[in-house]
């Protein structure tokens, strides 16, 4: 095969075995990789209602097609998929960084991780070779910590490595699993999944070639996309970064501020992108096989975290600034490099945050929850420990662990009003109260609360939908992203890079042609995202969630937006949701429940999967 | 003048590198026509986030590889200063690696024998493809001249910028 390695390699954690087995063509193009194929992997390598953290959850890590050659953005991703700890649906997360493109060169389209190991190990994956290693001394390391004490074990520092932290062996469900240092697979608790095996690390070797079937003209191709990630389609991500993102929202009245109090944060300046690449940016760096570069690196110059390095993006600083309260960008990085210390996903960790500064705020928690900690929102230096405390699982820290819906329901007190999450994947950086196509993107987004399953925001912040009014069929635009996002994430190449093929599924269409040599037309990719999400779709059902599934965070739902500012007033009622999901279902061709319909099924190739539906039609 | 004036080598500016690996697939597949950084003659390496810089044969005046091979397998063009390897005489036996102070010769991963970069006959893919002119072809004096300049401006910046 081209592009692809053609094998799967299944680790049976529990028995020591490992064996590989053929990836077939017809699976590669009906799944693509990355996130479809993992998700078909995990429909057919586990049972109806698991429990997430047992040893009957399979991690499936996955490549693209693209990874491991030159294509920009695509040769270094990987995914991970299994079932959520926090949602209890699909959970799936990508990287990228350097780690993908070295398992496809070790010869490998997919990694199933099975069973649980008795005392904590890692994965030593040498090309052919696949060894389960001893990591007793590994334990209660950081990712950081980890990658360099394996590279000096096994004497060659250009391995590749992918670890958890202190999260993840905790079993904290907001754990990510880290490559290259400041890489993270980040969001739904795959961390915990890894760590529910006392699976420390993934290391891997890959010495092989990776062959394309239309080299010269797949070059080409390439040269086109590094001219167009020069160009318009990538510059605020090659300038100011994701973090441009806080003025704009702020200016639209769109920045959830103290946890979904208010949509305009006074403190904005200072914790704007501009702000940060002024004073905080020492470097933008990019990942293997990239032309766009987009990894701002801040390094805090003076003050109590003075040193302190951090990749930042808009979500983690929102989500531990303006989300908090919080104007210190040096207290921000500080709390996201803790989050890479421990192992967790920043923006659940930054949601948990303000989540208990609320409820502090409310008398729910008083300082004897808080271990004396003053939690009032604003409080920089109470957020950075808080932060530490739930990395470690310390005190209160060991209850919002469990993530944010869980955190609410064990405080109880009506604490739940003050959890903003959906399915139990904590919200992220925009308020949907005043962005209504995007509200109907997060209500049904397979993994929850989630702004990269859709990306509708796009189209309410850019005006081109009327964003406090949702009218009949606007559910299409939505659709059409989801099921280019989903064939995105895939072939695994970045969402920043979505802006550069200009052509969409058919520019898509035609490099997975030159890369695999599989025959692909731009109908063909198209048809393949919408199977793809009705995949994902199908799992959920499998495992209980229903229509009641698809809400919105209680704040959303119950309290309009009290700045002065565009959006004043707007929120979503239950009725306006009700009215989103009926004309989104309809548009899927779902059933009023939001179940896919066997014709739905048999159009898409799914027919193999119809008895997950019996009975709910 | 010497040659050494005159021999352009590939130079990777660190400030401007970012350590994407461009370099090392495009010199891959130009010498070999595989994707496979193992198999390029020029080499990433990322030390910390914010340290990176590629490297690659700097064709040193009478290079060092050359001087410890004991089968006479490495000659260097008098001219370039190019190393070229005679696949036949060499056997992999690494003293060329140790000799050379920037791990510029490698042991090819498949052929079992050194490889380094030959500057593409003077037309470096590299430096056509790097995506952020982090890559110069360029001889010792001009990057001496262009370090010279960059030291200066930076001196006088604010008088630069009215």
């Amino acid at each position: 095969m081209f592009g692809y390695a053609g094998r799967i390699l299944r680790v049976n954690l529990s028995n020591g075995r490992t064996r590989t087995e053929p990836l077939k063509e017809e699976m590669a193009k009906k799944y693509i990789g990355g996130i479809g194929l993992g998700i078909r992997l995990l429909i057919d390598n586990s049972e109806p209602g698991i429990d997430p953290l047992s040893p009957e959850n399979p991690l499936i890590l996955t490549t693209g097609p693209f990874s491991g050659t030159v294509a920009p953005t695509g040769g270094n991703g990987h995914a991970f998929v299994a079932k959520s700890p926090l949602t209890n649906g699909v959970g799936e997360a990508k990287s990228h960084g350097f780690f993908g493109a070295e398992l496809k060169r070790a010869g490998y389209d997919a990694v199933i991780f099975e069973g649980k190991a008795e005392k904590p190990v890692y994965v030593w994956i040498d090309d052919d070779s696949v060894q389960i290693m001893d990591a007793k001394h590994l334990w209660g390391k950081s990712p950081q910590e980890t990658e360099d004490i394996i590279r000096e074990d096994l004497g060659d520092y250009y391995i590749r490595v992918a670890a958890i932290g202190l999260a993840g062996e905790k079993l904290s469900r907001i754990a990510c699993i880290i490559n290259d240092k400041t890489r993270a697979a980040g969001r739904c608790g795959m961390g915990a999944v890894m760590g529910s095996k006392n699976l420390k690390a993934i290391a891997v070797r890959g010495t092989k070639d990776v062959p394309v079937a239309k080299p010269e003209e797949f070059l080409e191709f390439v040269k086109i996309l590094h001219e167009r990630m020069k160009g318009p389609a990538t510059v605020k991500y090659r300038t100011l970064g994701t973090p441009q993102n806080v003025l704009v929202h702020n200016s639209l009245g769109c920045l959830p501020t103290r946890n979904f109090t208010n949509a305009v944060f006074e403190g904005a300046e200072k914790v704007s992108g501009e702000y940060l690449n002024m004073r905080f940016v020492t470097k933008i760096i990019g990942c293997s096989s990239c032309a766009m570069r987009c990894e701002h690196i801040a390094v805090v110059p003076e003050g109590p975290y003075k040193g302190t390095m951090a990749r930042v993006e808009y979500e983690p600083l929102w989500a531990f600034g303006p989300h908090c309260g919080v104007d210190r960008m040096d207290a921000i990085i500080k709390a996201i490099d803790l989050c890479n210390y421990y192992g967790m996903d920043s923006i659940s960790a930054g949601n948990i945050v303000g989540f208990a500064m609320d409820c502090y705020e409310h008398g729910i928690l008083t300082k004897e929850d808080t271990g004396g900690l003053d939690l009032r929102f604003g409080n920089a230096e109470a957020m950075v420990k808080l932060t530490e405390m739930i990395g470690k699982r310390e005190g209160l820290g060991n209850i919002l662990a469990e993530g944010v819906k869980r955190a609410a329901e064990i405080i109880g007190k009506g604490a739940e009003k003050f959890a903003n999450h959906i399915k139990g994947l904590e919200m992220t950086g925009y308020d949907i109260r005043g962005l209504k196509t995007a509200a109907v993107g997060y209500a049904v987004s397979f993994r929850g609360a989630d702004h990269n399953r859709h990306g509708a925001y796009a189209l309410d912040i850019a005006g081109k939908v009327d964003r406090f009014k949702f009218e009949k069929g606007r559910s299409k635009l939505v659709i059409e992203i989801e099921d280019l996002y989903m064939i995105i994430d895939s072939l695994i190449v970045c969402k920043f890079s979505r802006g550069v093929y200009y052509k969409g599924f058919e520019d898509l269409a035609k490099y997975y042609t030159l890369v695999t040599g599989i025959e692909m037309t731009a109908e063909e990719l198209k048809k393949t995202g919408e199977r793809l999400s009705n995949l994902a779709r199908l799992y959920n059902i499998r495992e209980g969630l229903t229509r009641k599934d698809d809400h919105l965070p209680i704040k959303v739902m119950t309290t309009p937006i009290p700045d002065e500012t565009v959006s004043k007033g707007s929120y979503i009622t239950q009725e306006e949701l009700d009215f989103m999901l009926d004309d989104y279902y309809a548009h899927r061709g779902w059933t009023r429940e939001g179940v896919p319909t066997i014709e739905k099924l048999t159009e898409l190739g799914l027919e193999d999967l119809a008895h997950i539906v019996k009975g709910k039609l | 003048m010497s040659h050494i004036h005159t021999r352009k080598f590939v130079s990777a500016d660190p400030e401007k590198c970012v350590g994407c690996s461009v370099c090392e697939y495009i010199c891959s597949f130009e010498k070999e026509k595989v994707f496979n950084p193992l198999k390029s003659r020029i080499r990433v390496v990322r030390l910390d986030t914010i340290v990176n810089m590629s490297l690659s044969c700097r064709l040193c005046e009478d290079a060092p590889c050359v001087a410890a091979c004991p089968r006479d397998a490495l000659k260097q063009s008098e001219t370039t200063g190019i190393i070229m390897v005679d696949e036949d005489k060499c056997n992999g036996c690494g003293w060329c690696i140790e000799a050379c102070d920037y791990g510029a010769i490698m042991l090819h991963p498949d052929k079992k024998v050194v490889f380094v970069c030959d500057t593409c006959d003077g037309n470096p893919k590299c430096v056509e493809w790097c995506p952020e002119k982090a890559l110069d072809f360029i001889t010792k004096d001009v990057l001496a001249q262009k370090s010279r300049i960059s030291a200066v401006k930076k001196l006088f910046q604010e008088t630069l910028r009215t």
